[in-house]
């Protein structure tokens, strides 16, 4: 695949004032423009819920956020020592790390085998069970809830004998199916010469999983690392359906729904709750970010 | 190989450390026991009920799990189903626990668990006949509200020289008097996210017991009277006539009802110059008046009206709604909750606390919190009908249909008869 | 032991941190031992079972199980009497505007604006991105709405389709703009005109730093010597992306493209928690939930079943792609 188009070699002095770096100094720029421009409209609604969660609820209904940011300010933390005061937040934030960690972990690995499985092994039935997996992506999660709490209750998986299990097995279930998806399409991405070098070298199924397949794959392990937190730790009906919202159990995400009465009362303290709760999902977020770095592939097969 | 042999050692003990902590507690309670509660109050309305509860778990030391989620319908249903329904849920919606009743799930309360002849001492028979479903008692009520009160500014309405009117006509000619003098006279919210158009069904379903009464008003709800029936229809015309041609009586026309939160709703009495006079809201709103414009003060910046009888032949009539409690599992310590919540001392509790009134024949008024809570706490006594909510006695399927409705005549009320008629198509297949 | 203290117990978190992935790592070595233990002849054969084996077996008791079940029951009526398939004619009845028909066409504005914007804003953002410096707080950025829950998501839009009478201060930001273009405030998720269209941008908002990551990780496995070859050559940056990084890309904006479609489909929570289905917006996954609150059981069935079967389609375009690929190899 070779791109047409020779390059006439030029003086360096005559290159650095031509039209092309011109160009190519423009469209840095406008490179520069489009993206910090975009950026910006892109948080306008969330830089309003910030704004909005230091004014008093009395002013939601008056004037715009953006007033907040000329005198007279008004700005108050009334929304969040709300917040903060609040009753079990201390327990239910833990809550939320005893049920999201697990929860995030065992589908990343179980989907990193199976995942492993589809893109590189043969077996009876493999393409089927694919498809049926992209399939179930589509099942409604409201569906399966009867079934499956039966089942709970009937051997005793419930809060008060296991405290959390059953929903760390119920998310596994729920994500397996988009992991799965993600993974192996990355797995099937890397070049089949990797694989036949290393058979070459005599490595086994093990050592090509974890010394070739999991590190060349560390971005897409990240993203879904990053999304299957997301999803659970923000999660509100899967949580109150399996263990319910008393004290003892109840997640961040309930805790902080429950601020807000059955008739709207104290609704302004959600804004600030949205901003407490963004927090860990973020530092998740940033500290993943070091993992979406390129040329792991590169130089890794050599001729 | 040594590396496989240490992992899978590893692996065991760290499976073996897990399955212990899994089964960590499994025992059974000792003690006095627990009782799981599942209602949607949260925020304030939890502290106010956690307040109701806590005097109980002093007096028995059985501890009351209580769980709030707005969910209730789904999570109810679904636990139901699984078979680990909460001993006891407090439901907005009389005709949601009436599904479970007629499928067996609830437990019923006049043989043996309620001392009946204390209930009929203290609760007037329409409050007990409402619990009853085929005769039989499942649910009953602990706190009661009324609907149907016109709010608006005394300081506004001198300052124009507006008489408070007292009766339906009185009320109309107020309106076009306040037309006439260039402000929009009421002012109506219908959103509600999930629930929207409820504020407007409430208008509706008083207009309907005023000006048809209660036999018409019960038929109604009960899935007997059409939709389109002359004297229903009626009702939405006479609404119709309050919201003015296209909307054009309220404040800020029909964007407005539609786009605004009923927790703003009647905002526009306190703004200067006042957007509106008159706003139709239960007695909780004040606590919103308050928060949405500091330093208002009861009695002198907000009072109310009742809504005045449609029709002089059904006077005094009224529509209240309140919150019952039904037990689904029998368990000894949910019996004495249960038994705990009827009592006058328990449900004074929230009463103190406000927001709520008291179904009790013989309350203490000096209970109620301030003057505009006793006055209201008048109408619901001293009125000669007093009907339970129209929308909450509905099947789920129906009322939400109502509630759609209202949003549906607020955009065009040119489309009533089309309304009308896919009620009716709803109301054939809702009552099954 | 009581509950409370169990939970609190910091040493538990941490058992459970290290724990599972252990766990984990010993089965699939231990399974590894024991097909080392088959003659060389089986050990394929044998091999992919222990691999694929716990995700089949949680699969196929918390989704296939229940989705079986739900099928069972779209066959019943609510008092369990078997009325064959009159729930589907009840929901797919009364074209083009009666039963699931208004649903089903929300469905297909979703699936189509829903997805296109999607990918189009993630693929931009990955690009664009990838070339300056600052990638990272700007990814962070516009990954943030995604780390906010959807009751977050519906206050923060409620706050920008906010609507006053025209004349008076706005207070929503869409009508405050619009105001600055002297242009009347409207009402979005309110009026049925606009209603889908309102609650898909909001959606979309939501969505594109899930599209956003993920091509962004397919984009960074892309060699630099690849990228740094053709620029070299003298080619635009169009071109390269045209001719390189979309070519390469394109496996994996199959699988985000297939991922956004099905979430199309499976929209609930935010049409939920905005409008609850008013103003015209109602999607399959609500009425399903509307259905399931009221004890329809039948019914729900019926459109949870119309629903995963709406997704074949998409499922035959994976079998191609994934056909073709696999023909490359």
């Amino acid at each position: 695949m070779t791109i047409a188009s020779e390059r006439i070699a030029t003086p360096a002095v005559e290159r650095r004032f031509s039209p092309e770096w011109l160009g190519q100094g423009f469209s840095k720029a406008l490179l520069h423009v489009a993206v910090i421009g975009i950026t910006l409209v892109w948080i306008v609604p969330t830089l309003g819920l910030l704004v909005s969660s230091f004014r008093p609820v009395s002013e939601f209904a008056n004037s715009g956020w953006w007033t907040a940011l000329s005198p007279p300010f008004k700005f108050t933390l009334d929304n969040y020592s709300g917040v903060l005061s609040s009753s079990n937040l201390g327990q239910s934030f833990f809550n939320s790390f005893m049920i999201t960690i697990p929860a995030t972990v065992i589908p990343v690995t179980i989907a990193a085998f199976a995942a492993y499985a589809f893109s590189w092994m043969k077996f009876w039935g493999r393409d089927i069970f694919f498809l049926a997996l992209v399939g179930l992506l589509a099942v409604p999660l409201q569906a399966t809830f009867v079934p499956i709490l039966k089942f709970f209750v009937q051997v005793g998986l419930t809060p008060e004998h296991v405290g959390f299990v059953g929903l760390w097995l119920v998310h596994t279930g729920y994500g397996l199916p988009f992991a799965i998806y993600l993974l192996a399409n990355f797995f099937r991405a890397l070049p089949t010469d990797l694989f036949e070098s290393a058979e070459i070298d005599g490595a086994g199924t093990l050592t090509v999983f974890f010394r070739i397949v999991l590190p060349l794959s560390v971005p897409a392990i990240a993203s879904l690392v990053i999304f299957q937190f997301l999803w659970i730790w923000n999660d509100y009906l899967v949580a109150l359906v399996y263990v319910g919202s008393t004290p003892e159990v109840a997640p961040l995400t309930v805790t902080l729904a429950n601020l807000v009465g059955s008739l709207s009362q104290g609704y302004q303290l959600l804004t600030a709750a949205a901003f407490f709760s963004m927090i860990v999902p973020l530092i998740v977020f940033f500290s993943l970010q070091r993992y979406f770095v390129r040329g792991i592939l590169a130089g890794s097969v050599k001729g | 190989m040594m590396g496989l042999k240490v992992g899978s050692i590893r692996a065991l003990s760290m499976l073996a450390v897990m399955a212990v902590v899994a089964c960590g507690t499994g025992g059974t309670n000792s003690g006095p026991g627990s009782v799981h509660v599942l209602a949607v109050w949260s925020g304030p309305e939890q502290a106010s009920f956690q307040a109701v509860l806590a005097p109980f778990t002093a007096q028995t030391g059985i501890k009351v799990l209580y769980e709030s989620t707005r969910d209730l319908d789904t999570i109810l249903q679904t636990r139901v189903q699984a078979g680990n329904p909460p001993e006891i849920a407090a439901a907005p919606s009389p005709s949601t626990l009436s599904k479970l009743a007629t499928a067996g799930k609830l437990v019923q309360l006049d043989n043996g668990i309620l001392d009946m002849t204390k209930m009929t001492d203290q609760y007037a028979p329409g409050w007990i006949s409402l619990g009853k479903i085929n005769g039989k008692l499942y649910q009953i009520f602990s706190w009661a509200s009324v609907k149907g009160l016109i709010w608006y500014d005394p300081k506004n309405f001198t300052a124009k020289g507006y008489q408070v009117p007292t009766t339906w006509q009185g009320m109309v000619d107020l309106q076009n008097q306040i037309k006439g003098g260039g402000t929009t006279p009421w002012c109506v919210a219908t959103e509600s996210q999930a629930a929207s158009g409820w504020p407007g069904s409430d208008w509706v379903k008083e207009i309907v017991l005023s000006q048809s009464g209660p036999t018409v008003y019960d038929s109604w709800w009960n899935g007997k009277t059409k939709w389109t029936d002359p004297a229903i229809k009626q009702a939405w015309t006479t609404w119709g006539t309050i919201l003015g041609p296209n909307d054009s009586n309220v404040y800020g026309g029909k964007n407005y009802i539609l786009a605004t939160n009923f927790v703003n709703g009647g905002d526009g009495l306190f703004k200067k110059p006042p957007k509106c006079y008159m706003h139709n809201q239960a007695s909780f709103i004040t606590a919103n008046f308050v928060t949405n414009t500091p330093g208002l003060v009861a009695g002198s910046d907000f009072q109310f009206f009742p809504l005045p009888d449609v029709n002089p032949s059904f006077a005094g009539a009224h529509v209240g709604s309140g919150d019952a409690f039904s037990m689904l599992k029998d368990t000894p310590q949910a019996r004495k909750l249960i038994q705990y919540l009827t009592t006058p001392d328990a449900q004074a509790i929230w009463v103190k606390r406000g927001g709520k009134l008291s179904p009790n024949k013989a309350f203490d008024l000096a209970n109620y919190p301030d003057d505009i809570t006793r006055a209201v706490v008048k109408v619901m006594t001293g009125a000669s009908i007093f009907d339970f909510d129209a929308g909450d006695l509905m099947p789920v399927a129906m009322r939400d249909a109502y509630w759609k409705a209202v949003l549906s005549f607020v955009a065009d009320q040119t489309k009533l008869d089309s309304i009308l008629t896919g009620l009716d198509a709803v109301q054939a297949t809702a009552y099954k | 032991m009581d509950l409370s203290q169990l939970l609190a117990d910091v040493p538990t978190l941490v058992a459970v941190i290290v724990g599972v992935p252990v766990v984990l790592a010993g089965y699939i070595v231990g399974g590894e031992y024991l097909v080392r233990l088959l003659p060389d002849k089986s050990r394929p054969s044998v091999r992919p079972w222990i691999w694929v084996g716990p995700a089949l077996a949680f699969v196929g008791f918390f989704l296939v199980y229940p989705v079986l079940g739900t099928a069972y029951k779209s066959f019943f009526d609510n008092q369990d009497n078997f009325v064959g398939l009159s729930n589907y004619a009840g929901q797919l009845g009364g074209f083009p505007s009666g039963g699931a028909w208004i649903a089903i066409r929300n469905n297909l504005y979703w699936l189509i604006l829903f997805t296109l914007l999607v990918l189009i804003f993630g693929l931009m953002f990955a690009v664009l991105t990838d070339r300056v410096p600052y990638e990272s707080p700007v990814k962070s950025l516009i990954f943030m709405p995604m780390a906010i829950s959807f009751v977050a998501l519906a206050v923060i839009w409620k706050f920008m389709y906010s609507y006053q009478p025209p004349g008076e201060p706005q207070t929503g930001t869409i009508n405050a703009i619009l105001g600055s273009l002297h242009q009347a405030p409207k009402i979005w998720i309110q009026d049925p005109n606009v209603a889908n269209q309102a609650l898909i941008v909001a959606g979309v908002w939501g969505f594109v730093g899930f599209a956003m990551v993920i091509l962004s990780a397919a984009l960074k496995g892309i060699p630099g010597d690849l990228l740094e070859a053709a620029r070299v050559d003298g080619a635009g940056e169009l071109t390269i992306f045209r001719r390189v990084i979309f070519p390469l890309m394109m496996p994996t904006i199959v699988v985000v493209g297939t991922t956004l479609v099905i979430f199309a489909l499976k929209a609930f929570d935010i049409v939920y928690v905005m409008t609850n289905g008013n103003y015209d917006t109602d999607v399959l996954a609500n009425r399903m939930f509307q259905l399931l609150k009221v004890g329809n059981n039948g019914p729900a069935s019926a459109v949870a079943i119309i629903l995963v079967a709406a997704v074949i389609p998409v499922l035959i375009f994976n079998l191609r792609q994934f056909r073709a690929v696999e023909a490359r190899r």
